[in-house]
């Protein structure tokens, strides 16, 4: 069982952490700092339940995507589950993979870094319906383990899966767009569609 | 050894860490011999890296943190009524 005492001193490090989920979650600025208070006020509370030596930072996360879910989601006025047009598997590869041979000397990390701005990878995670985009944050961002998002957002782990996969997707589709439309990008290496 | 479209049917669960210890070795024997595999799985593990960076990098609000600490002082009671007010 967990002091109440120290759960400042354990728990403040994470803020910064909460507080960018909770930015990707709300998407804006007003009610991610009322999230981030909302989940440490709980945490606060029910710290006696936290077993000291397990995970506190996934402990908080679940605090905070509960808080998100409990609070906001109602708030937000978006359907709960939102379907996503099918993207092609492997779809920012087939139209940007050939920049990696380009220019040898950068790797890919580099290139993304480079190529999209951080307001549009952003942007590209927010647009997300929020029953893919919880998942996609938790692990592309947060890097959490499937089991774990499973239990954060208290669905199957194949569901877990299949929204990843296709979240992610969408996801490089929406980058791919934003890319296109700096004039950013080469033309796709290999498009069946595009053989007429 | 698995062929290159069952290495592409593993590529999330690869780059999430969630796959068997057996099938990890498989499709790392499948990528040595494969080099378009190999720089499948490379795009999508720096995606991810790019996307984890980009969007861990927001600003605090000067003063959120006090203001949570301030929650602590004020709400030992339980009540959940923050600020005495």
């Amino acid at each position: 069982m967990a002091d109440q005492s120290t759960f400042a001193d354990q728990a403040m490090e994470y803020a910064p952490q909460l507080y960018s989920a909770a930015l990707r979650m709300t998407r804006n600025q007003a009610d991610a700092e009322d999230l981030v208070q909302e989940a440490y006020l709980r945490g606060f509370r029910s710290f006696h339940t936290f077993q000291e030596g397990t995970n506190l930072r996934a402990w908080l996360f679940r605090i905070l995507t509960n808080a998100y879910i409990n609070k906001y989601r109602a708030k937000q006025r978006r359907p709960q589950e939102t379907d996503l047009a099918d993207v092609e598997d492997l779809y920012l590869y087939r139209r940007l993979g050939s920049l990696e041979t380009a220019a040898a000397s950068m790797s890919a990390e580099e290139q993304f870094l480079d190529l999209f701005t951080d307001d549009e990878v952003k942007h590209a995670l927010e647009e997300l319906p929020e029953n893919f985009r919880l998942p996609v944050l938790l692990a592309d961002v947060e890097g959490f383990a499937y089991k774990e998002i499973a239990e954060m957002l208290e669905i199957p782990i194949g569901t877990v899966m299949s929204r990843l996969h296709r979240g992610r997707k969408a996801m490089q589709r929406a980058l791919y767009e934003y890319a296109e439309a700096r004039g950013l990008t080469v033309e796709p290496a290999e498009s069946p569609a595009d053989t007429s | 050894m698995p062929d290159c479209n069952e290495t592409l049917r593993e590529l999330d669960a690869f780059l999430d860490d969630e796959l068997s210890d057996e099938v990890r070795v498989h499709i790392h024997e499948h990528l040595d011999g494969c080099y378009d595999c190999l720089q499948t799985f490379e795009f999508h593990a720096e995606l991810k890296i790019a996307i984890r960076r980009k969007c861990t990098n927001d600003e605090m609000p000067a003063g959120l943190l006090s203001k949570i600490e301030r929650c602590f002082d004020t709400d030992f009671d339980g009540d959940g009524v923050v600020g005495g007010s």
